[in-house]
């Protein structure tokens, strides 16, 4: 154990996770999908195809959409992390979730974390997108329940219609 | 999946990096966006025991216009920044239209342009374009600096010019002639395109095409035929009939190259491919 620890030194990360200062000693092979799930209990993340296409694992480094089961947990030392668990505030969930249950844009909701990450960062990048827009930008977000007509209204209905979404829905 | 055990570094500079990788030789391997060495490292399919992340080198992370005209992209750059680059979209707005398009968003914000080009899967769209624009890349080691014309990096899958102790540092495109247009059109039913063809043509006098067609070999292909019957058309043709003038040369071209079946599709399918796509980008470079 010693002389693996020799070769293999842990490497200590030092992030932003859901607004709060968070640190963590890791190996430098570790994967962020499994610092988040495993270590720090965040479940919200989830782990499908494994190779950055399905868009289940998205979480948001600094903003920008990212494929945690194929990001290093070292390489988001001191950048900012934000997933699922992170986007209501105050007990009160993001406006963006509160379409997607307006709408009953999921089914099973295995990709629905993944799909709501991507949604915030596309409405902080354009808060107005098109429908062409929307559905490119989520084009690697793969749902297999809903076959997305729920979702495309869902998010149309809160760049559209935003104060509908501002509050708990009734 | 999980990768093997690796020792990580980070230099601060270049020369730092070049040091690394020359103590560790084959050991080690460099890292930046991780789009595709991290996929496999997890399936185990490399296996290095030091990994050298360059991400922060500051010599690789530019977009300017050099004195003569020349637009240097240093090799750190992603796709997603190439996209919206203010730059990158004046001058070469055919290579930022592309870099919106490859694969999804993540693999935009995290994958670098050095990355697609030393990894050296043929499935990839900017080595295609980047070929038609007859760009060139720096390359820094041991032995000093050297440039490599793009059309000649590539060398079949997975094999490019570049040493194994030598960084990408910078991809280089000259200035374009006023006139110039390009575009570029892929296809494929996965994340990657199947084919892709990269079409760069002046309108001036000379008028001059480039026209290259990727993924669909080792490594992009350039379209001969097609490129020299273009150059005998006449500027004043209407818009319709200018496919009809180019479509037999094109047909004629894909059918010299050497394509297999393979999980993209069947070889004649993706020659058809080649003529469906090099129809859409040249129409997407008409006035």
């Amino acid at each position: 154990m010693s002389q693996h620890i020799r070769e293999f030194p842990l490497m200590r990360v030092d992030m932003t996770l859901n607004g709060s200062a968070a640190s963590v000693d890791v190996e430098p092979s570790e994967l962020l999908i499994d610092v988040l799930r495993d270590r720090l209990r965040l479940k919200g993340t989830k782990r499908s195809c494994d190779v950055q296409v399905c868009g289940a694992c998205t979480v948001l480094i600094d903003g920008l959409p990212a494929s945690s089961c194929t990001t290093l947990c070292a390489d988001v030392h001191e950048r900012s992390i934000t997933t699922i668990e992170g986007i209501a505030k105050e007990g009160k969930l993001d406006p963006v979730q509160r379409a997607f249950i307006a709408h009953g844009a999921l089914q099973c909701g295995f990709c629905t974390p993944g799909m709501i990450l991507a949604v915030k960062s596309l409405l902080a990048l354009d808060p107005h997108p098109s429908e062409e827009t929307i559905r490119h930008y989520l084009r690697g977000n793969i749902c297999r329940c809903t076959g997305y007509v729920k979702i495309l209204e869902a998010i149309l209905d809160l760049v559209h219609n935003p104060s509908r979404y501002q509050t708990e829905t009734p | 999946m999980r990768p093997a055990r690796f020792i990580l570094h980070r230099p601060a500079s270049l020369q730092e990096a070049l040091e690394l990788k020359a103590r560790h030789g084959p050991a080690a391997t460099f890292h930046a966006g991780g789009t595709e060495l991290l996929v496999a490292l997890k399936a185990r399919v490399l296996r290095y025991e030091h990994v050298i992340d360059i991400k922060q080198l500051p010599e690789l992370r530019h977009i300017r216009v050099r004195t003569d005209g020349t637009l240097s992209i240093g090799a750190l750059c992603t796709h997603h920044r190439l996209a919206n680059d203010p730059l990158v979209r004046e001058l070469l707005p055919g290579y930022a239209e592309l870099s919106e398009q490859v694969a999804n968003i993540r693999v935009r914000v995290a994958g670098t342009i050095g990355g697609v080009l030393c990894f050296g899967e043929p499935h990839a769209d900017a080595p295609t374009m980047l070929c038609a624009l007859d760009a060139w890349v720096v390359l820094d080691g041991p032995n000093g600096e050297r440039e490599v014309p793009l059309r000649d990096f590539h060398l079949g899958e997975f094999s490019t010019a570049r040493e194994d102790d030598e960084i990408l540092v910078s991809i280089e495109v000259a200035p374009q002639s006023p006139g110039t247009r390009s575009a570029y059109r892929c296809f494929g039913h996965a994340e990657r395109p199947a084919v892709g063809v990269a079409a760069v043509w002046s309108t001036d006098n000379p008028q001059r095409l480039s026209l290259w067609a990727g993924a669909i070999a080792g490594s992009p292909v350039r379209l001969p035929q097609a490129e020299e019957a273009a150059d005998r058309l006449t500027l004043d043709l209407p818009r319709n009939s200018v496919w009809q003038n180019l479509r037999d040369s094109v047909a004629a071209d894909a059918a010299g190259i050497d394509a297999h079946d393979d999980l993209h599709g069947g070889a004649d399918y993706k020659r058809h491919l080649v003529s469906v796509l090099a129809q859409r980008a040249l129409e997407a470079c008409l006035p």
